[in-house]
This record gives structure tokens, sequence and C-alpha cells, in this order.
């Protein structure tokens, strides 16, 4: 037979034993023909659109998941940032339109709904503001209602009057859901240079350029990753270490094309883009932090970790590339710290610090992600920070996010408990020093000079 | 045009009976044989069968259903996947 059964044994292995999965199929969904000047009709088509191209999305991703016998752990839509939709009425009541998105994502059953959110890296339109106010109430009244703001760009430099605004939604966000740990701000995440076709929660949306709709598909794996190079002499240095991630990334790049060009197959919409993100879980073994003890670092947070992930991540994006003509989103290794066993041990013990995660996100694909700060940081320390991870995606002309969870009533050394793919993560200490002088001075931080580099 | 061949993976005790088992539940559901192999690894009986489903009036669901519970019946551990992913995995 032509599928060897060497080929049928490592591939049922790395499902059954290294948790191989498609993280998430990810409708995304233009609502741009859904302005009025009534909320209350908005939100009805808003409502019908959604439902008239979601409502197979569960059922074929089930059929397909069988007929392969591969997991696809999460079903999502995402949809044009809401805050453009909801601009063209006469009263705002953005609220509304987040009860609307939230009410859809339970009539289809997926797991998230994507885009309550808005693009203000130059500056806010007067309904961008309005929908920045309403995310803590929205986020607090829904429950499968993400938010995103992106805040910068390398081309438009950092808006720090929405990055000192954001400090405080968030604070807000976390403080309305105090009784789950802040549980509203883990759904909540800002961008610098956010991705238009991500399939990823927190920050999925529909962005401007993309199509009337389209499947985009995000892949996990950093299990099988993490069992290959176990698997490998001690003594392999890194020209084979990185040839091996490549040909695991490229296996688990193909999974991801074959699903999802089916599902939109059976949808009978476009295929959009395979993000070719390492999305860890909480179960053991599926861990980004494991990869780097597999490489020889003690614990994740040591010195070597951020060469670790910076190899990790090209050879995933390198062999990634050949398994798919159409790459996007995110695509590289996540570093959320909740969501990932060996991060949340690493973190506990003090090896894992919020610094080195700083650090450590100039080479990943998102940013500050998951992290669980004492619940009495201030506004404008939660902003200080934004502004640095900002600072790093800007200049280095990448996508860099921040979603940090001041967790009410907590401090360091206690734990956050958000449940299922969100996880646990210990509190972390942060810097005690003051920024505020800083982040209150407004305005923008103007754009790099895109020459000179150094 | 859809792919209509299946990969059948049954491991477990080795038993009398369950290449016919197996088989029988394919010929009922009129999946045609293209290739079967079995061997014992690390004590453990392992099969693999190629299916066509293309002859089928039956589901790919359907089929593997049966497979399953004959996979039970034998308390045997029993996976059903299109061949489609092998191919796409493990070829550039």
């Amino acid at each position: 037979m032509n599928s060897g059964f060497n080929q049928v044994l490592e591939t049922i292995e790395m499902i059954k034993v290294h948790h191989l999965d498609i993280r998430t199929v990810t409708l995304a969904l233009s609502l741009r023909d859904c302005v009025s000047e009534d909320v209350k009709v908005t939100g009805d088509k808003i409502y019908n659109k959604i439902i008239k191209y979601a409502k197979n999305l569960k059922a074929y991703a089930d059929e397909i998941s069988a007929e392969y016998s591969i997991p696809i752990i999460n079903k999502r839509i995402a949809v044009t940032p809401i805050s453009s939709i909801g601009e063209g009425c006469r009263e705002f009541d953005y609220v509304h339109l987040a009860k609307i998105l939230d009410r859809a994502a339970h009539e289809v059953d997926v797991d998230f709904i994507g885009g309550y959110g808005a693009l203000v890296e130059k500056g806010c339109t007067r309904g961008d503001s309005a929908l920045i106010e309403s995310i803590p109430e929205a986020l607090s009244v829904t429950q499968r209602v993400c938010s995103s703001v992106n805040l910068a760009s390398s081309k438009a430099g950092i808006n720090m009057d929405a990055v000192l605004k954001m400090g405080g939604i968030i604070k807000q966000a976390a403080h309305l859901s105090a009784d789950k740990d802040g549980l509203g701000a883990a759904k909540l995440v800002v961008f610098c240079n956010v991705p238009g076709d991500n399939p990823f929660m927190a920050g999925a949306f529909c962005g401007y350029g993309e199509p009337e709709c389209a499947l985009n598909i995000g892949v996990s794996g950093p299990g099988v990753v993490r069992a290959a190079l176990e698997s490998m002499p001690k003594d392999a240095d890194f020209g084979q270490l990185a040839e091996k991630i490549k040909r695991i990334a490229f296996k688990i790049t193909s999974s991801g094309e074959l699903i999802g060009r089916e599902l939109a197959q059976r949808m009978e919409i476009p295929f959009g883009v395979i993000d070719l993100s390492l999305a860890p879980t909480p179960a053991p073994g599926d861990s980004v932090a494991g990869i780097f003890e597999a490489m020889g670092l003690e614990m994740a947070g040591a010195h070597g970790t951020t060469a670790a992930l910076a190899m990790l991540n090209d050879a995933v994006k390198k062999g990634g590339i050949m398994a798919s003509s159409y790459v996007g989103g995110l695509s590289g290794a996540f570093i959320p710290v909740s969501e990932d066993a060996d991060m949340i041990k690493a973190a506990a013990c003090g090896c894992l610090t919020f610094d080195k995660l700083e650090a450590m996100t100039s080479v990943c694909s998102v940013g500050l992600d998951m992290i669980a700060i004492p619940g009495d940081t201030s506004v404008e320390t939660i902003a200080a920070m934004i502004a640095d991870e900002m600072a790093i995606g800007m200049i280095n002309k990448k996508t860099t996010a921040v979603r940090i969870i001041p967790v009410p009533g907590k401090t360091i050394g206690e734990r956050a408990v958000f449940g299922g793919l969100l996880g646990e993560a210990p509190i972390m200490k942060i810097n005690q020093y003051n920024s505020s002088a800083f982040v209150s001075r407004g305005g923008r931080i103007p754009a790099p000079i895109h020459s000179l580099n150094n | 045009m859809k792919e209509s061949k299946m990969i059948i993976t049954v491991s477990g005790e080795d038993k009398v009976g369950i290449v016919a088992k197996f088989a029988n539940v394919l010929a009922d559901y009129s999946v045609n044989i293209e290739d079967i192999k079995q061997t014992i690894m690390q004590d453990h009986f392992v099969m693999f069968v190629m299916g066509d489903l293309s002859k089928s009036e039956y589901t790919f669901q359907e089929v593997k259903d049966q497979l399953l519970k004959a996979g039970e019946e034998l308390k045997m551990e029993v996976w059903v996947q299109r061949k489609a992913i092998f191919d796409k995995m493990h070829t550039i």
C-alpha cells in the first residue's frame, strides 16, 4: 500500500499521543453590508448574515474531523471590526451589537466570535472611541465575544492616547469579571501590526482587505515537535534540530491545509490562509516550553530561551511554508503563560519572569500573552507594559500583542484560574516603579525610520 | 473528485477471527479491500486495511461506525481515516 505502515502509525501516534490537532477553523465574515442608521436593524442584519454563512460550520467540521480522525478543537467566527459597523447608526449602542454577536455564536454553536474591536493606531473615530468605552461591559454581558484593538503599526507609530485608554479598559474588563479571576481581560487583546486574517482568539477579526468570507485555519502541535526533538541524540547540533522541526512543521501544516480546503469546499466558501502557529494547551506534553527543555534548557526562562524560541519560530515557518501556498495570520510559536503547563511551572518557580517574556516576544509570533499580574496594578503601569510591547512590534516590523490579566483581589504568588483552554496562571511579579508621567504625555509616538537598521 | 480510499488500522491482543470480523463488515457495506497487511508488533496484533468506498452506497461515517462497533466487540483499538491525510502529510 502506498501509505506505508510507518506513515500510518506515525500519524496515529502524532494525534493520539502527542496531541496533534487542528486548533481552530475560523470563518472570516465581512459585515460591511450590515451598516444602517438604526442599531436594531444593523443588529438584525448581523445576526441573519452570521446564521446564513455559519450554520453548517460546526456540523461540517465535526464530519471532517471524524473522517480523518483528527480533532478540530475550536470552531470560530471572525467579523469586520464592529466599530466601523455600528458607526453609521444614529445612536451608538455597541453593547447591543455585542449581544447580537454572542446570540449568533450560541445559535451556530461556535466557541468564540472575534472582531468586537477597532483599528486606532493613528487615531480614533467617534465610533472607535464609543466601542472602546463599551468593551468592559460588552465582555461582561457576553460569553463568546472576543475583543481586539490595534494600537500601533510600523507605518503609523504608537497611539499613546489609546494605549493609556486601553490600560484602563483592560483593568475595568478584569474588574467586571472579578468572580472569574478577571476572565474578561483574557478575551481582550491589543496589537501592533495586527493581521486581518488571523484565526486565533482573542485577536481574530475579518480585516478590511479581506474577501466577503473565507475559511482560515490554525494548526497546533507543540507536543509533536517536542517528542520529535526528544527522540534525537543529545548531541545533535542546531542544524539537525532545525531540520527536524521543519519536517514536523511540514506534516502539521499539511494536515491543516487538507482539513481547511475540505471544509471550505463543503461550506462552498473560499479557503483563506493557514496560520502556522504552534499553539500549546494545558494538556501534559502539549507545551512550547517543553520544546525548550527538549532542546537542552533546564526550564523555560533560563538564559538561552530567546535563542531557542527564535530558532523554533523560524524553523516552523520554513517547514510550514512548503506545505501551503497561502500562509498568513500570526504564524509562529505562541507563548501564552496560562495555556502552557511547562510555562506555568516555570513562572511559578520564578525561572520565567515578566521581563524574560518581554524579551521572548521580540522573536515569537505574538507577545505578552495570558499573563496574570496583581489586581492592584495601576492603569498607567498596564499602559506602560503595552507601550513597551507595541514598541517591539513597531521597530521590528512584526505583530506583537498584549493580553494581560490584572487579577482582581489577588497578588504575587497567588494563582488565577480561567478554566478550559485558557488554563491557569501564577500571578507574576512586575516592576514596581512608576511610569505614569511617561504614559500620560499623550499623543503619538512617531512612526520609525525604516532604514539605518541596527 | 472525492477521495474514496480509507485506511483502517486495528490493534490489540491477538485472537481468532479478527480479519474475518472486519472483512465481513466491509463486505456487508460494499467496501472493496484493495490491500491488507497484518503483523505482530511488540506482542500486539496490528492490521492495516485499505478499502475503497466508491462502490458503496453507504457514507464514510456509516462504515466507520460499524467498524468501530466491531472493534468494541473484539476489544480492539480501531482507527478509520481517509487515506488523503497520509498522502498529504508524508509527501512533498
